[in-house]
Order: structure tokens, then sequence, then C-alpha cells
């Protein structure tokens, strides 16, 4: 029997499983099990969650590879692991050491301010951050597996990630009512390979799993981003900075399956103590935002 | 008939619109009111941790134990490991199949694979291409259970008891609707 490895059904295949599910920055083995304890379908292992990064500065890079061992040690839900945008060789030592998925991240500082990684290479599977359809397209096209908005990352504010779920979904509902004539235009337009603008219009959705990200922080901002027609939801800094972490990864896991019953919604907000204080996105300087980045 | 899929976690989107191609009812599972006036359900591939930990914060533990008393179930892949007696893992079960699982038997994401099975259980249309997602093996099949599907090698990734079913691969990730097929005949 020949077994397939590496093919993009299985590397899409794992987003799949993913989905209805809530994936949590971690930054410490402990982290890990208590987001695995909550209810966490997988965790994102980092040495600095978003918030950090803003307020440290200086080059975000990926993380200590032996950080990330123990942390794949300490729980047995997938562990994804982040690289900068372009950098394919952290690439390459975290597909080395086993992740389950990259994240090819704006969160980290860009290593190539023109070219993100030929993830069609690898193995392991890759997400990638978009604002709008064509973001999203060029990089499926270059192998992404799954997608997820950008967001604000780290701000605790999910206007950007409410802004980039409508830009993506908005577009793909206008693309399903179009002639296919219009198509070959519409891909010049936002920059997108055709045959995946065609691929998109024939699904009615991405071809791949989508995902919230940036600026998720509470259980109504899951079920927000769950509502609008995403298929699950990243929290970075929204757990490990808020008051009670358990509480609130259980929370927000919650709702994320019951995102559309406003009564038990109701139930699991209550007495979450202090969620992440947050960044107000409207009035941050345009240099400070991280979703411009990636091409 | 009018079949209901486990809609806590994971990949149920998958299922239900295999199902509906195939022309039958269905129904999203988050609540113990869901299983009322189903005929079977399915348990979807994703994480079993999550899904054993919701199940429990929402009273599903006893309702599904009951309903698969009488009624078809199929988990495939965490749905299989939440069927079993035993995942060497402290993590809520149902116990409903004699089945022990050995869970991310084969590795982790890289390693994860598509292959070719044969199935006689099945019967016509050629070989059966099956898709492993970090997947589990059935590592022991006792008492009431039987072994469906063997590896080569011989490991097990498919099992049935009566009317429960237990796959390790993800017939809900292909095109061919054998297998929903099959487990629509237990469901009866």
């Amino acid at each position: 029997m020949e077994q397939q490895t590496g093919t993009f059904a299985v590397k899409k295949g794992l987003a799949q499983m993913l989905k209805g599910g809530v994936i949590m920055d971690v930054v410490t083995p402990e982290h890990a099990k208590i987001a695995e304890d909550a209810g966490a379908c997988a965790v994102m292992a980092l040495e600095r969650v978003p918030a950090d990064i803003r307020a440290q500065g200086g080059v975000a890079r990926m993380s200590d590879p032996e950080l990330i061992l123990k942390i794949m040690d300490a729980v047995s839900i997938p562990v994804m692991a982040k690289c900068r945008i372009g950098h394919f060789v952290e690439a390459q030592i975290l597909e080395a050491i086993g992740v389950d998925y990259i994240d090819e991240s704006e969160v980290l500082t860009p290593a190539d301010e023109e070219h993100h990684i030929n993830k069609h290479l690898f193995k392991v599977p890759f997400v990638c951050g978009c604002r709008n359809l064509g973001e999203a397209l060029r990089r499926i096209g270059e192998g992404a597996a799954m997608i997820r908005t950008k967001g604000e990352a780290g701000t605790g504010d999910v206007v950007e990630a409410v802004r980039h779920a409508r830009a993506v979904l908005g577009e793909i509902r206008r693309l399903t009512t179009m002639a296919d004539e219009e198509l070959m235009h519409y891909a010049k337009e936002i920059g997108a390979p055709y045959e995946l603008v065609k691929e998109t219009k024939e699904l009615g959705r991405l071809p791949v799993v989508n995902f919230a990200a940036g600026g998720v922080a509470t259980p109504a901002d899951a079920a927000l981003m769950m509502q609008l027609g995403m298929d699950g939801v990243f929290v970075g800094s929204g757990i490990f900075k808020s008051g009670d972490p358990a509480k609130r990864a259980a929370a927000i896991v919650k709702a994320v399956t019951h995102y559309n019953d406003p009564a038990i919604l109701a139930e699991v907000s209550k007495n979450l103590g202090e969620p992440m204080v947050g960044r107000n996105v409207s009035t941050m300087p345009e240099i400070e935002k991280i979703a411009g980045r990636g091409w | 008939m009018k079949i209901g899929v486990l809609a806590i976690q994971g990949d149920f989107a998958e299922h239900i619109a295999m199902l509906q191609r195939l022309g039958v009812e269905t129904a999203e599972v988050r609540l113990p009111r869901h299983l009322e006036g189903l005929d079977g359900l399915i348990i979807p591939g994703g994480e079993s941790t999550t899904i054993g930990k919701l199940a429990v914060d929402f009273g599903l533990l006893e309702p599904l134990r009951e309903f698969g008393q009488t009624r078809a179930i199929w988990g495939t892949c965490a749905g299989a490991i939440f069927l079993s007696k035993d995942a060497r893992r402290n993590q809520p079960l149902l116990g409903l199949m004699d089945i022990t699982v050995q869970r991310n038997a084969f590795g982790r994401q890289v390693d994860s694979f598509e292959a070719d099975l044969d199935i006689p259980e099945l019967g016509e249309g050629g070989p059966y291409h099956a898709v492993f997602i970090r997947a589990p093996i059935l590592e022991t099949v006792f008492g009431e259970a039987r072994p469906l599907v063997a590896l080569p090698d011989g490991r097990i990734v498919a099992a049935r008891q009566g009317k429960l079913l237990a796959t390790s691969f993800h017939p809900e990730l292909t095109a061919d609707t054998r297998f929903h097929r099959y487990f629509l005949t237990l469901a009866g």
C-alpha cells in the first residue's frame, strides 16, 4: 500500500478538523495545558503574545525551538508555531521539529518585503493572514492550506477582524453573482490567481478553512466572528493577558460551539474577571499597525 | 431517515454535506434535546479532548450513551476515540464500543497520509481512498466489536459493533459516498 504524505488534502484536512474550535496563543507548557484543559482544539506556541511584542518592540522572530518542543510534549492537541513572512529557513526549522502547522505571520517582523514563502515545497501545512479576498487567494496560490483574518493582533479590539472578515465574505458573495466572463477581469483587479477565483465562485466559499484572528478578547467577540461566517477563532493575547485565563479560555470555547445561542452566550459571559486591557485601533498611529504587513 | 451530526467541534459540516448529497435529512446536535427523533448519529473528526470536554459541560455524555444502546452511531477519527473504552489518557469517553485506541498513532501532522484500502464490506467500486489526519489506530478490538479494515501491517483502522461504527480515517473528506451509504444501512 502506498502512503502519500504532505498532500494538499491532508494539509487542508487538518484545518478542517480544527473547525468550530478555538486556537490559543501560549508561551509556556503550563499555558498549553490550561488551554487544552479548557477545550482548545490547538495551540500556537510562541515566546511572546502579540500584546507583549507590541509593548516591547524590537525584531520579533521565530520562537526558540526548545520552547516549542516543550509545548509539543505538554499537550496531545496540534501545536502551531509562527515564522516571519518570507523566512523560509525559519519554516524549515519548524518543519524539522515537527510542528503541526506553521503560521507565516505578520505579527513577527517580516523577513521579505515582496515575497511570501513558497509553501508548496513543505510537507507541513501553513496558515496565513489576509485582509481581503485577493490576499487570501494569493496566499492559497502560494500553498497556504488555511486562511485567517489578520485583524489587529495584540489589541483586544475586534474591529479589524470584523473588517477583514466582512471584506472576504462580502467579496465572495459578490463573486458568486458574477458572470463567468467577468472572472478574469476580477482576478486581475484583486491580484488573485484565476483558477482560485473560479473555484471560489463555484464553492461559494474559500477553498480552504477560514478562521478569525486579531483582536478577539471575549466570548461575544468569538461568537460574533462565527455568526459572520468564520470557521473558527484564534485567540492570541486575549486569554493569557486577562484576569482569569482558564475561565475565559473555557468560556470562549463554549461560545464558539454555541455561537448561535444567546442564552448560552449570556451564561458563559458571566463573571469572567478582567478582560485584557486592550488598545483602541481607531486611535492607533498607522506606524504601529501590523495588519499592513504582507503582500 | 434523519441523521444527526454532533456539532460541538470538528468537520461536522463535511458530514452534513455528504448526507445531504445522499438525500438524507440532517440535524446538528449540540445539546441533549437535539437527539430527539434521530435514527442515527455521526461524531465527526476534530479534537477528541475538545469534543469530550464540551460533551461533559453540556450534559451530553449520558444521553449519547443511551442513544447508542438502540441506535446507530459512527465516529470518524476523534469520533472513534470518543466511542472507545480507553484512549490511554484521562479524557471523557463514551465507552460504547469494545475498542481501545492509540491517539496520533502515526505521528504528527507531517505523517498524515492518504492511501488506497481494500474494504470488501463496501462491495463494488474498487479500492477505497482513505484520508488519515493525525489519526488514531484501534489498538485492540474485543468483546462484541469486530475489525472491519486493517492496514497491510495489520493495524486496525475500522471496526463495527452492531449498529456502532468506528473509523480512523475520514470518508467525509472524500467524494466517495460508499462509507456513508454503509452507515445508513446500519441506521435504517
